[in-house]
């Protein structure tokens, strides 16, 4: 046990630091950054001004260790668009994205685990088979239309929710269901599997064997077995979630962490794209570090191993 | 009586392939399915509704958008761009992810360890963002989305091809054709690859209808395909500030984009079962 | 006082394969009944389908199939499962696979008693505690507080025997419970099952491959035969004087009765066991069969030779040379 978690940390500081090296490499894609931020009308000697302004003039592995350097310590400098510190800027919004992540997550969770389990349930028979036509269905869906056709709908024409910013809990409904959207196909299809599996296993005969209740044989011997994957699952969905956040903010106007991104991406703002690409990835790999911790915890064998 | 229950059992891989084969025809011949310009603007026809509704031209059959240009015009063209962006992308990515998957797969050990950390690593950087960052540094261009969604999803592909290729090396087969002193190149070419396509085919009918999404997306977002190409993602980003007056503007480009893809996933589902069974069921 | 368990014309179908043809058999209390034949014969779906346990593609039809004199053919679910872990337990071919991985041996032990009895979790604990002790599992204590994945097959076997205890079952079904497991371990399970039939009083169903355990531990045995009861008779009268050629193949595998070779398995006679699918007319054991005759392939008599004791043969007792 002890020697998988240092091996998964190792793993994740190294994940981390490549992806450190390619934020860096990012924003020098486009070969000189100086005329990206000066912008297009700007003059020769406006670009030497930024160039000495940012410290583009010096060698590029002096730019990387000074700019890694800074990273790991959390700062990333100052934006170039927002006149802030990078790590103010996103941490002021982090909790937008966090509460439209998990909404999100919430929704999809409740929405695809008692699906999945209804399927796998009734494998074969006719609801098994719409419930997988809906999630098909449900993975076709471009996110950004549903959130405007939601918002046509729901928003204009019945008025039941606002339609765009963040004031209270009413505002993360439409874009949170559209976030889920994203997430119930993957989760539902891991929760039928888990299920089938689960319940075709020698010891679900023994639980019936027992005489237990079907309740207990579904909801206690069955989940706890199929519930490793879909945490998992779960995890890696999140991660996606609050990295397609930067659609949906966008679509409804949340200003959370993803729609700086988009704003500081059309606005040529590379410090603080660069921040939030590193911060993405690390939550990501927080999260599916975190998902490998719970499933040692939910498997017994794991955590002697 | 078979027959029809084989449909019955199989129509969503036949709808799948009509929907699929259907949009590549309109895609390929769209100067002969729309006869009016895509590009010509008529700023005194604008925002005309389809043919259908009160007030639509029989002209314009889906009517017009907000620069006065032709929709079904546009939609047709939109076609092209979108199963471009699907094929050529999964055709980059496809090459991509095979060949480390191959790889990792069949040569294991430090190898398979260094692929495995790739696609880790891969996978932990958020894929919508930096397809973003890049289009916006390198400038809008089709070859520029194509390549970018190409770069990035490829994990799919690396993870099936290097369980597949795992799985096929201890095959008696591929254990005879070592011993019978073949090269690595020709054992991996004549009996692993063809062996592992049938996952693969699945694998790229998920990637080709993210690949379609991920452009619309952007594209809806202003940094995929660059105006006025009539990209499905570009109309809807066009259409959004008519939409709560006139809702088709952003429904017509959103119903063939959410058709096109539940089309191509039916296919890719088809096809999993078909695998799976084995036969045409 | 009628048996504990009535089977009558026990049909047991997976589509068109009919794995059980009309097998009847009878288990009285306190005595220990065996079940043997070739693997596939339909012992394992026999015993699943009294439990009510057959897998969802299987279908069980019977005349009769009655548990303490009352009819449990027509009981659904809710009622079968009143039933089981209570006053009918079962344990399986699969030591390894049978138990949940992700609970403790206490837990999944606890739950029946909770479940049947609406005891307190403790009182649970402790009466399983006392009954790892009777299957002679050392510091209990401990035991209880382990997953199944830390203990061995045959210490998971134990602990399936003493769940099966666990509420003082009139009739416990065990289904070759020895088979996955290695010779000396074979031993001890067999002698605590029939240490604890002597003691408990049980009825045991005991289906086994392995004639050294019938001859020592059975009352009555009932031999099956792609899908039929082709032989039933008290043990020592069937050792004695089988009387159904397939009976007699499988003796005559084993050396000496009394002096049984205990590894021995069944079925070392030469040929297939045929696919019985349905309209199956005749005796399935014909083509094998070292006396067929040609009404063999008709309809076949069930034959009384004694009280007690039957057989399906056209050949008659009397006709029956001696061994
Ligand atoms: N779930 C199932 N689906 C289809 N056929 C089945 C199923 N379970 C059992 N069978 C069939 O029923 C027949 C009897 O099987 P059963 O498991 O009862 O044999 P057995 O006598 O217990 O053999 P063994 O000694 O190997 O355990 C076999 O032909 C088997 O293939
Ligand atoms: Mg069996």
């Amino acid at each position: 046990m002890l020697q998988f978690l240092a091996r998964r940390l190792l793993v994740a500081v190294l994940v981390c630091l490549t992806v450190l090296t390619f934020a860096f490499a990012l924003t020098r894609l486009a070969g000189d950054l100086a005329i990206s931020i000066a912008g297009p009308n700007s003059t020769a000697e406006d670009i030497e001004v930024v160039r000495k302004a940012y410290g583009l003039d010096r060698p590029l592995v002096t730019q990387f260790f000074d700019w890694v350097s800074r990273a790991v310590v959390g700062d990333f400098g100052r934006s170039y668009f927002f006149r802030e510190k990078v790590s103010t800027l996103i941490f002021d919004r982090l909790p937008i994205t966090l509460t439209l992540g998990l909404v999100g997550l919430g929704i999809a969770l409740s929405v695809a685990l008692p699906l999945g389990v209804i399927s796998a349930l009734r494998e074969g028979r006719p609801v098994d088979r719409i419930i997988s036509l809906v999630a098909l269905l449900g993975q076709a869906m471009p996110s950004f239309w549903l959130g405007l056709v939601l918002m046509i709908t729901f928003g204009l024409h019945l008025g039941w929710l606002p339609i765009s910013g963040t004031g209270t809990w009413q505002h993360f409904v439409m874009p949170g269901t559209v976030l889920a959207f994203s997430a119930i196909p993957a989760l539902m299809r891991l929760t039928r599997a888990g299920m089938i599996d689960a319940m075709s296993a020698d010891y679900i005969r023994t639980a019936r064997a027992k005489g237990l209740s079907r309740t207990s044989i579904v909801l206690k011997h069955a989940a706890r077995n199929a519930a490793m994957p879909v945490v998992s699952i779960a995890a890696v969905q999140l991660g996606f979630m609050l990295g397609g956040s930067i659609v949906i903010e966008t679509v409804f106007a949340l200003h959370g962490v993803g729609f700086l991104a988009w704003e500081s991406i059309s606005k040529n703002d590379f410090p603080t794209v660069q921040a939030v690409v590193l911060l993405l990835a690390i939550i990501y790999t927080l999260l599916t570090l975190g998902a490998d911790l719970l499933n040692a915890v939910l498997d017994p064998r794991l955590r002697a191993a | 009586m078979s027959r029809w229950r084989s449909w019955g059992r199989n129509w969503g891989l036949w709808l799948g392939a009509f929907i699929v084969g259907f949009t590549l025809f309109v895609a390929i011949f769209a100067p002969m399915v729309a006869t009016q310009d895509p590009f010509a603007q008529d700023l005194s026809r604008r925002l005309v509704p389809p043919s259908w509704m009160e007030g639509g031209r029989p002209q314009h059959f889906l009517g017009t958008d907000g620069l006065g240009r032709d929709y079904f015009a546009r939609l047709v063209y939109g076609a092209r761009i979108s199963m471009l962006i699907g094929i050529a992308t999964v055709v980059t990515s496809g090459i991509i992810g095979i060949a480390l998957g191959v790889v990792g797969g069949f040569f294991g050990g430090r190898i398979d360890d260094v692929i495995l950390f790739t696609i880790t690593a891969r996978l932990s950087i958020p894929l919508i963002l930096v397809a973003l960052a890049v289009v916006s540094l390198v400038g809008s261009s089709l070859t520029v989305v194509v390549a970018t969604l190409g770069l990035l999803l490829w994990d799919r592909f690396a993870v099936v091809a290097r369980v597949a290729t795992m799985q096929v090396r201890t095959l008696d087969y591929v254990a005879a054709a070592w011993s019978a002193g073949c090269s690595q190149p020709y054992i991996v070419m004549r009996e692993i690859l063809p062996n592992i396509l049938s996952p693969l085919a699945v694998v790229a009918t998920l990637e080709m209808a993210l690949a379609i999404l991920l452009e619309a997306a952007l594209s809806f977002l202003g940094l995929g395909v660059p105006p006025p190409l009539p990209s499905w993602g570009l109309m809807i980003a066009e259409a959004k500030d008519y939409m709560f007056f006139n809702p088709w503007v952003i429904m017509v480009p959103g119903m063939s984009l959410f058709v096109l893809v539940f089309g191509i996933n039916l296919l890719g589902d088809g096809l999993r079962d078909l695998l799976r069974t084995g036969r045409v069921a | 006082m009628s048996a504990l368990l009535e089977v009558e014309d026990l049909e047991i179908s997976f589509g068109a394969l009919d794995a059980v043809r009309g097998a009847s058999l009878e288990v009285r209390r306190g005595e220990t009944h065996c079940l043997v034949g070739e693997s596939g014969c339909g012992k394992s779906v026999t015993a699943l389908a009294v439990m009510g346990l057959l897998p969802s593609n299987g279908a069980r039809r019977a005349k009769r199939l009655a548990f303490d004199g009352k009819d449990i053919l027509g009981l659904d679910e809710k009622g079968m499962s009143r039933l089981r872990g209570d006053r009918m337990a079962m344990i399986f071919q699969e030591p390894m696979t049978s138990l949940n991985p992700a609970y403790t041996v206490g837990s999944q032990m606890a739950e029946v008693l909770i479940r049947h009895r609406g005891a307190s979790k403790r009182a649970a604990l402790d009466r399983a505690a006392e009954l790892l002790a009777r299957v002679r599992i050392t510091s209990p204590g401990m035991r209880l507080g382990q997953y199944p994945h830390q203990l061995s097959g045959g210490l998971r076997q134990r602990v399936m025997i003493a769940m099966a205890l666990m509420c003082d079952p009139e009739l416990l079904i065990a289904d070759e419970p020895t088979t996955a497991l290695d010779v000396t371990v074979q031993a001890q399970i067999l002698r605590l099952l029939a240490d604890l039939q002597k003691d408990l009083g049980l009825a045991i169903l005991l289906i086994t491959h392995d004639l050294g355990v019938v001859a020592r531990t059975a009352h009555r045995v009932s031999v099956m035969y792609a899908g039929e009861v082709v032989e039933s008779s008290p043990v020592d009268r069937l050792f004695h004087r089988p009387m159904h050629p397939y009976t007699r193949g499988l003796l005559s595998c084993v050396p000496v009765p009394g002096k049984i070779r205990r590894d021995q398995p069944l079925g070392s006679i030469p040929g297939m066991v045929p696919h019985v699918t349905r309209g199956f007319e005749g005796c399935a054991f014909r083509q094998r069969c070292p006396l067929t005759r040609p009404d063999c392939a008709g309809p076949i008599e069930r034959r009384h030779p004694d009280p007690d004791r039957d057989y399906l043969c056209q050949i008659a007792p009397n006709e029956m040379a001696a061994p």
